[in-house]
C-alpha cells in the first residue's frame, strides 16, 4: 500500500476541519472506516451514526440551520436510499457536501452491488448533485476540498464518488 | 383494528399545539408535513419555525441536527403518526446521540390525513411511544385525555431529553392554516431570526 493510499483518511479530515464541518452523519462502510474513526475522535466534529442514509440529509438541513456545516459519508447503496430525501437540500438551497465510497464496479465480487453501483453517478446528476470521481487515493482530499467550497458557497450540492479500486475490492469466499 | 375510534379521541390537535407553543420564548420548532405543519401555522407562523412541506420521514432528523448546532435552545419536533412511522429508524438513532435539548411530540391521529385519512399501523396495533422508548428514548409518555397533557407539555418543552410524547388526537377535518410556502424563504428567515445569517 503506498503512503496515498494509507493516509488519504487524514487528509480528508483535515480538508473537512478547514471547511468548518462539524456535523457527520455516516452509514459505515470499511472504505471509510478509518475517516469515521476520525471524525468520532476529533475534538470539534460530531459523528452520527445512522440506521438509514436519507437520515443524514435531514441531519445536515438542520445542521445548517442552526449555524453548522456537515458532511456525509456513505457507500454507493446508500444515494438510492437518499433520493426523496434530498427534496430538501434541492427545494431549500440547503449545502450538501458527500463522500460515497463505490460499489459494483469492475471487480465486484457481489453482483447484488452492480444495479445501485451502476447508477449512482447518474442517480446523483438527476438529483443536482455535482459529482466528481475520485480514482487515485491521493486524488481524494482535493476533490473534497473543492466539493466543500462548492457545497457552502454555493449553497449547493456536491459528492465526491471514491472509486472501488482505490478502497480495494470485498471479496467473499466460503 | 378499529379505524373509526381515533374520531371519538378526546383531544383536538389545534387545542393542544396551541397550548404547546404558548410564551414559547426562544423554542425552536420543526414542524412535520401535513397537518401539523398547519397547526403550527395556526398557532401563530413564526421565523423559528421550519415547517416541512415535504421530506417525509425526516422531521425528527432536521429536529437532532438543530439540536445538535444549538444545545442551549429548546428544539421541538411537532410531528404526525404517519410522518413518524416513516422515519421509525431516526428514534434509534437520536437515541444514541442523545441530545438533552431535543423533544419530539406526535400528534396522533391514526390517520394519513392529508391523502384521504386512509389509517396508519397506529390504528392497528403500532404503539409509537412504545417504539421510542425501546429504542433507548429516556423520557417517553402518551396522552389520551386532558389528564396528563400539562405535564407532558411541560416535558417537551423543559425535561432533560431526548423527549418523545403521543398525543392520541381526534381524527378530524380542519381548516387548512398554511406557513408560508416558499422553501428558501423558510431556510433563511429560520437563520436569520436564530443566528441573523442568511447565507
Amino acid at each position: 500500500m503506498t503512503e496515498a493510499e494509507q493516509s488519504w483518511p487524514e487528509a480528508v479530515y483535515r480538508e473537512l476541519l478547514r471547511a468548518d464541518v462539524r456535523q457527520v452523519g455516516y452509514v459505515p462502510d470499511s472504505g471509510i472506516s478509518r475517516l469515521i474513526e476520525l471524525c468520532h475522535a476529533g475534538a470539534t466534529t460530531t459523528a452520527v451514526s445512522l440506521t438509514t442514509e436519507e437520515e443524514g440529509i435531514a441531519l445536515l438541513a438542520g445542521a445548517w440551520l442552526g449555524g453548522q456545516r456537515g458532511a456525509l459519508l456513505m457507500q454507493s447503496s446508500g444515494i438510492g436510499n437518499c433520493i426523496n430525501m434530498l427534496t430538501l437540500t434541492r427545494a431549500c438551497r440547503f449545502p450538501l457536501l458527500m463522500i460515497v465510497t463505490m460499489r459494483g464496479q469492475p471487480g465486484e465480487t457481489n453482483p447484488w452491488q452492480l444495479p445501485m453501483g451502476g447508477i449512482t453517478a447518474d442517480v446523483l446528476g438527476l438529483a443536482e448533485v455535482s459529482v466528481r470521481e475520485a480514482a487515485t487515493a491521493d486524488s481524494i482530499a482535493g476533490y473534497v476540498a473543492e466539493a466543500a467550497r462548492a457545497a457552502f458557497d454555493g449553497p449547493a450540492a456536491a459528492a465526491v464518488l471514491i472509486a472501488q479500486s482505490v478502497i480495494g475490492v470485498k471479496v467473499f469466499e466460503d | 383494528m378499529d379505524v373509526t375510534r381515533s374520531e371519538n379521541f378526546a383531544l383536538h390537535r389545534r387545542d393542544v399545539v396551541a397550548a404547546l407553543l404558548a410564551d414559547r420564548g426562544e423554542m425552536l420548532v420543526v414542524a412535520g408535513l401535513g397537518a401539523p405543519a398547519w397547526d403550527v401555522a395556526a398557532a401563530g407562523d413564526a421565523a423559528l419555525d421550519f415547517p416541512l412541506w415535504a421530506a417525509m420521514g425526516g422531521a425528527a432528523m432536521v429536529g437532532l441536527g438543530l439540536a445538535l448546532a444549538q444545545p442551549d435552545r429548546r428544539v421541538l419536533v411537532v410531528t404526525g403518526d404517519g410522518e413518524m412511522l416513516m422515519g421509525l429508524g431516526s428514534l434509534a438513532t437520536i437515541a444514541a446521540r442523545a441530545p438533552t435539548n431535543l423533544a419530539i411530540c406526535v400528534l396522533d391521529n391514526e390517520r394519513y390525513g392529508e391523502t384521504g385519512m386512509q389509517a396508519t399501523h397506529t390504528a392497528a396495533a403500532t404503539d409509537l411511544t412504545a417504539v421510542a422508548a425501546a429504542c433507548g428514548v429516556p423520557v417517553t409518555a402518551t396522552v389520551r385525555d386532558g389528564t396528563g397533557l400539562g405535564a407532558a407539555i411541560a416535558q417537551l418543552r423543559g425535561a432533560a431529553g431526548p423527549v418523545f410524547v403521543t398525543i392520541k388526537v381526534r381524527a378530524e377535518d380542519l381548516a387548512l392554516v398554511l406557513p408560508p410556502r416558499d422553501p428558501i424563504h423558510l431556510k433563511d428567515r429560520f437563520r436569520d431570526a436564530l443566528s441573523g445569517d442568511t447565507a
